[in-house]
């Protein structure tokens, strides 16, 4: 059976879709990722689909799943490097994915999601870097 | 005039198939020279047929046909099972109407993307939906 990985980068998961996506494997992935948003306490969730060439209904529906799941499990969801030809299809099909975050790129998005879950974990990571020379 | 030069029917019983009909389709449609967005539409508009087949017909088969009209090319998907059948295609495709607590959107949706829609259903013979997407269109 194959299986989405998902990775974690300090405060986020991180998952990279590279294969075609049919609905028992999205359906997984969601379950997956839900899971690992709370055993690893996860903050935000960054979900790449630059290699996906087709969303269709179902995988739009899990697609807002996720965000909203993990919006309970209080962590932020961004979707990023979606293709125009199937942000075109997904629009003709009836599907505005609503209440989904979308960035262009993983740069962007990581920014986005950094924005997103607030200062507070910004800020302490900024103190300690100040910290550093002043106590020099 | 419709002429279809090429045919290949392909059983669809698992998930997995979904992903080889996919693939097909898209050979087929590169084959000849329809555009990205264009291919796009049309795989998807298949993959929501193909879930639609799966879920209520329990499977069947597609037929995948290069077609021609005048300097025209085009892909015809016809989608074929021995399910149920639908009682009120009328209803089905109506956006948001779904007896599966899906989105509904698959049907509609479809007919959305091709360029020619046609969808024939008997109670307790089965589903026959045909899709056309020409490469320009």
């Amino acid at each position: 059976m194959d299986k989405i990985p998902i990775l974690r980068m300090g405060n986020f998961l991180l998952v990279t879709i590279q294969v075609d996506l049919y609905d028992r494997l999205a359906l997984n992935l969601e379950a997956d990722l839900v899971q690992m948003v709370n055993k690893t306490s996860a903050k935000g969730v960054l979900i790449d689909i630059s290699a996906v060439s087709i969303v269709d209904s179902f995988m739009g529906r899990i697609i807002g799943n996720i965000a909203s799941m993990s919006k309970i499990l209080d962590a932020e969801t961004v979707v990023v490097g979606m293709q125009p030809a199937v942000a075109i299809t997904l629009i003709e099909l009836g599907l505005p994915l609503k209440g989904v975050h979308t960035a262009l790129d993983v740069e962007k998005g990581m920014a986005l999601l950094k924005g997103m879950i607030g200062p507070d974990f910004e800020d302490t990571e900024e103190e300690t870097q100040e910290d550093g020379p002043i106590a020099e | 005039m419709v002429l279809s030069l090429s045919k290949d029917n392909i059983q669809v019983l698992r998930e997995q198939d979904v992903v080889l009909l996919r693939n097909r389709v898209k050979e087929v449609a590169v084959k000849i020279k329809m555009g990205l967005v264009n291919q796009t539409k049309l795989i998807t508009a298949a993959s929501e047929l193909l879930r639609n087949m799966l879920r209520y017909g329990n499977g069947g088969t597609c037929l995948v046909e290069v077609v021609s009209r005048g300097r025209d090319n085009g892909v015809r998907l016809t989608f074929v099972d021995q399910g149920p059948g639908i009682p009120d295609i009328q209803q089905a495709m109506r956006d948001g109407f779904s007896t599966g607590r899906s989105l509904g959107l698959g049907l509609p949706g479809a007919k959305r993307l091709v360029n020619e829609f046609d969808i024939k259903s008997k109670v307790g013979e089965g589903t026959t939906v045909m899709i056309l997407k020409w490469a320009n269109g």
